[in-house]
């Protein structure tokens, strides 16, 4: 009898070896990539240059002034922007994914504009409408109020930018629920108050909490919208950062503000972790289009027109400031002050073609364009070939996800100067080279990636995959007609994510220097660097041109999402 | 085995002797403001059968950091773009090899803030507030001619300014009130302040968001810009013009002189070729290129400044300095005094 139950033992055992090998061999395969490019690009930059600059003189009581009053500021408006951000993007994501109107593909990819662009054209947009001489105070003379440099400027500005990421996240979310199951609660009597409570809202909130996670970091990191609109008395964190490692060379500071906001990061990223493992449920997949349908009733046609009203000012009236401003030139005639004079004129475009100085710096458009396109495909490709591996293994956690998802948000977490100075002493003479950019790039988009990428994934129900492949179906056929039609819609999203975040190159300048191969965004900032109605046409005609790519790029896009879809 | 090691080695001779020669790659670091000429890089790359490599790196404090760190390894032949505010920083961090171009024979020592000559002065420009001309003809209204005018109740709310702390402009101008009140700035602040003074992070919110004279036709007629501006906002005008629509006040100690410095980095592969774009920088025809480059002064008294230049850029006669040892003491401790009273 002994000797019997040993060997069911042993067999047990071997089958438990065999079977944590081969789940070894699996995690092992889905983590090198993600890892070691994750290792090489961020974890060994950034903790050479925070071994090398930090030291204990920095605790002394003045800074610890600093440091607080920072962390009240970084907080405070973090919170509220991301408040904000949810109020308007869980009902334009409820818009996108449950209404079919004309237009919408338009709106739609008019909401993802701002992700991509500079803060200075972003600024721009917005004085050109609220400032003092802006749309609103011609209309209304009276109503002058200061906008730029308070922190409502900070906080629409922060919705602004970052509703997308709500409504791609949650939108996608939503429109991969079964209407099956809020059928089934209405019919069972339920309003549809109630079928939110107690059917949709819990079945996104990973979802819900993945997208205000990205949020979050992204407000608690801002950088240049609290330089730009809020101005110089709102000194976050990040802001701190940069003043002290560049203004002051104070780097024992710099990196010391850097680590507090680096675990500040990590601590939302462990939260976010603990509660996401518990909400994911796994769905039946099906078509996206079933949900979609025209408003009926007069609660939804009002729902829906306020909604598309809103959203279109919004975003569109801030937006469209920059045609216009690239188009008409504000002529105050030196005589007659006061009335502005506005005049048609394509001589913007026009200079930027010509190297009138014939600077060594000069980028005719259509090169920036291309150099800007080929970053970003780049972006695209590498992003996705690191984070879906990653976002696999995230899927279907085993202990060692517990420890690895919370790393992963670090680079959207950690100050870009800080980041940048640990590339210099890590990478050296290697950083002129054009190859390093993408990479840049594919750490911010990274994150977003793999948290686009995973809720969709873990939502695979695992008894699909099982049933077909017992009735024959090899991986790949699995894959193809399962995993397949439910990450497709998923995975585009992650790849607009990765494009338009390499077309706005976020902090990456502050990363790498290149010369040869400047981006659109480089080319408006080099506008702006002298004085003269010229150069901030030409600042203008360039971010129109900028708008105008990820306008078309987002369309193109969705287009190929919804092959067959008749919106837009 | 001698007779095939002479072969080989003759062999080897006779074919670097005849490939064409590679150019060798001098690699200078600067600011992101540095611009020159492609001619001008084309004529020396030319003479001295070179490449040039620039390598923008920030602003002109990120870039001083980057420089520094990179010492062991340095990342450039040469560092452009540091000034009188940095110049103390760089020198002590020991970052430079000295290089006693024979270019500086023909340069005035006032500029020659670094007697050992590992940082050699290559342009100036001073740091002033551009006025609205339209504005104050408009309404009447003398333009301030000293800092203590601007504290006047007819000014109140005119005045934009940059945060010391995040703008090298604005750094620039907060020396100029220190230089002009040495300790007691601070009040002159907190009066500037109860004046109503506007505070961005930076030149371009600064100049393109609030300055009324911009083509951003912001709310304050006064700017702290440079001495130069004026003359690019006629160059880069939409229409010719015949007048600027800006000037600068240039008033006793109202304006700030920046002056930026050329060093070789310590442990350059290129010695010889540095020293010559060195001497390239200090030459007549680099210091001719650079006033509609960079907008900034030539050193080098022989150059010929274009008509633009003298007809709309201004300069004043008494421009506050201060020595960059006290700055580099005290920058610091100025700023945080300054955010305190300011922004606190």
């Amino acid at each position: 009898m002994i000797s019997h139950g040993d060997a069911e033992n042993t067999e047990i055992l071997n089958k438990n070896l065999r079977d944590s090998v081969s789940l070894w061999r699996e995690r092992i395969l889905l983590w090198f990539l993600p890892l070691a490019f994750l290792a090489i690009a961020f974890f060994f930059p950034l903790s050479k240059i925070l071994f090398l600059t930090f030291s204990t003189e920095a605790f002394t009581t003045e800074n610890f002034q600093i440091i607080n009053s920072a962390l009240h500021i970084t907080f405070f408006q973090a919170i509220l922007s991301t408040l904000l951000t949810l109020a308007l993007g869980l009902p334009s994501a409820i818009l996108f994914s449950r209404y079919n109107f004309r237009g919408k593909s338009f709106l739609r990819a008019l909401t993802a504009v701002p992700f991509m662009l500079p803060t200075v054209v972003v600024a721009a947009g917005f004085s050109a409408l609220l400032g003092p001489r802006g749309l609103i105070h011609s209309l209304h003379p009276l109503s002058s109020f200061v906008f730029l440099g308070t922190l409502p400027a900070i906080l629409v500005a922060h919705v602004f930018y970052n509703t997308t990421i709500i409504i791609r996240i949650v939108g996608a979310a939503l429109s991969s629920l079964d209407p099956k199951l809020e059928h089934a609660a209405r019919s069972l009597g339920a309003d549809s108050s109630r079928v939110w409570r107690n059917i949709t809202l819990p079945l996104l909130s990973p979802a819900i909490l993945a997208s205000s996670l990205l949020v979050f970091l992204f407000d608690f990191t801002s950088f240049g919208v609290i330089l730009l609109l809020g101005g110089s008395r709102f000194a976050t964190l990040e802001v701190e950062i940069y003043a002290q490692a560049t203004r002051f060379l104070n780097l024992p500071l710099a990196a010391l503000l850097s680590v507090i906001q680096l675990i500040c990061t990590l601590i939302f990223a462990i939260l976010y972790t603990r509660l996401s493992s518990r909400l994911t449920t796994q769905l039946a997949p099906r078509s996206s289009q079933s949900n979609l349908r025209r408003p009926r009733t007069i609660r939804e046609r009002i729902f829906v027109t306020t909604l598309i009203l809103f959203l279109t000012s919004f975003f569109l009236l801030p937006l469209s400031s920059l045609p216009l401003r690239s188009l008409f030139r504000l002529e105050a005639d030196r005589a007659q002050r006061g009335e502005i004079q506005y005049g048609f004129t394509t001589d913007y475009y026009a200079e930027l073609f010509v190297n009138r100085r014939g600077s060594v710096f000069y980028v005719p458009p259509i090169q920036a364009t291309v150099n800007s396109l080929a970053y970003a495909s780049a972006t695209v490709i590498l992003s996705i070939l690191l984070g879906f591996p990653a976002a696999i293994a995230l899927a279907r956690r085993t202990r060692l996800e517990k420890i690895l998802d919370p790393l992963i948000m670090l680079p959207l977490g950690s100050s870009a100067v800080m980041l940048g100075l640990g590339f210099i002493i890590t990478f050296g003479s290697w950083l002129t080279s054009p190859l390093l950019v993408p990479f840049a790039h594919t750490l911010i988009a990274f994150p977003f990636v793999v948290r686009t990428l995973q809720p969709a994934i873990a939502s695979i129900p695992e008894r699909l995959r099982l049933a077909a492949s017992s009735l024959g179906a090899s991986p790949f056929e699995v894959w193809k007609a399962i995993d397949f039609p439910i990450l497709r819609r998923a995975t585009l999203a992650a790849a607009t994510f990765a494009f338009t975040i390499s077309l706005g190159e976020f902090g990456a300048t502050l990363l790498i220097a290149r010369p040869e191969y400047p981006t659109i965004p480089i080319a408006i900032e080099r506008f702006l660097l002298q004085p003269g109605g010229l150069n901030y046409g030409q600042a203008m005609a360039m971010a129109t041109i900028l708008m105008t790519l990820t306008l078309v790029s987002i369309l193109l896009i969705e287009k190929f999402r919804l092959p067959n879809a008749g919106e837009f | 085995m001698k007779r095939f090691t002479l072969f080989l080695s003759s062999f080897l001779f006779l074919v670097a002797a005849c490939a064409p020669q590679s150019p060798a790659t001098v690699t200078i670091m600067t600011h992101d403001s540095f611009a020159v000429s492609e001619d001008v890089v084309k004529t020396f790359e030319e003479a001295n059968n070179a490449k040039i490599v620039f390598l923008p790196s920030g602003d002109a404090g990120a870039m001083l950091n980057k420089a520094i760190l990179a010492k062991d390894a340095p990342l450039a032949d040469l560092l452009f773009g540091v000034d009188n505010t940095f110049l103390s920083r760089a020198l002590g961090a020991d970052i430079y090899e000295s290089y006693a171009s024979p270019e500086l024979k023909n340069i005035p020592d006032d500029f020659k803030l670094d007697s050992s000559n590992r940082a050699l002065p290559v342009d100036y420009g001073d740091v002033c507030i551009n006025y609205d001309k339209t504005y104050f003809a408009e309404k009447n209204l003398p333009v301030p001619q000293s800092l203590e005018d601007l504290t006047k109740p007819e000014y109140e709310n005119l005045l934009v300014v940059e945060n010391p702390a995040t703008s090298s402009t604005g750094l620039a101008f907060m020396l100029a009130t220190v230089a002009h009140y040495g300790d007691s700035f601070k009040d002159y602040w907190l009066a500037l302040k109860e004046n109503g003074v506007v505070v961005v992070d930076g030149w371009e919110t600064a100049y393109y968001t609030n300055f009324s004279a911009s083509s951003g036709k912001g709310p304050q007629p006064m700017v702290v810009s440079y001495g130069t501006s004026p003359a690019a906002e006629v160059i880069f005008a939409e229409r010719p013009l015949d007048e600027a629509p800006t000037a600068s006040i240039l008033g006793s100690d109202t304006c700030f002189r920046q002056i930026e410095f050329v060093g070789i980095l310590k442990g350059t592969q290129n010695r010889a070729l540095a020293e010559k774009f060195v001497d390239f920088m200090l030459s007549r025809e680099f210091q001719e290129d650079m006033p509609l480059q960079m907008f900034v002064y030539p050193v080098n008294p022989d150059a010929v400044l274009p008509e633009t230049f003298t007809k709309y850029a201004q300069t004043p006669e008494q421009p506050a300095s201060l020595n960059p040892d006290v700055i580099a003491a005290k920058r610091d401790e100025w700023i945080q005094a300054w955010t305190d009273v300011v922004l606190k």
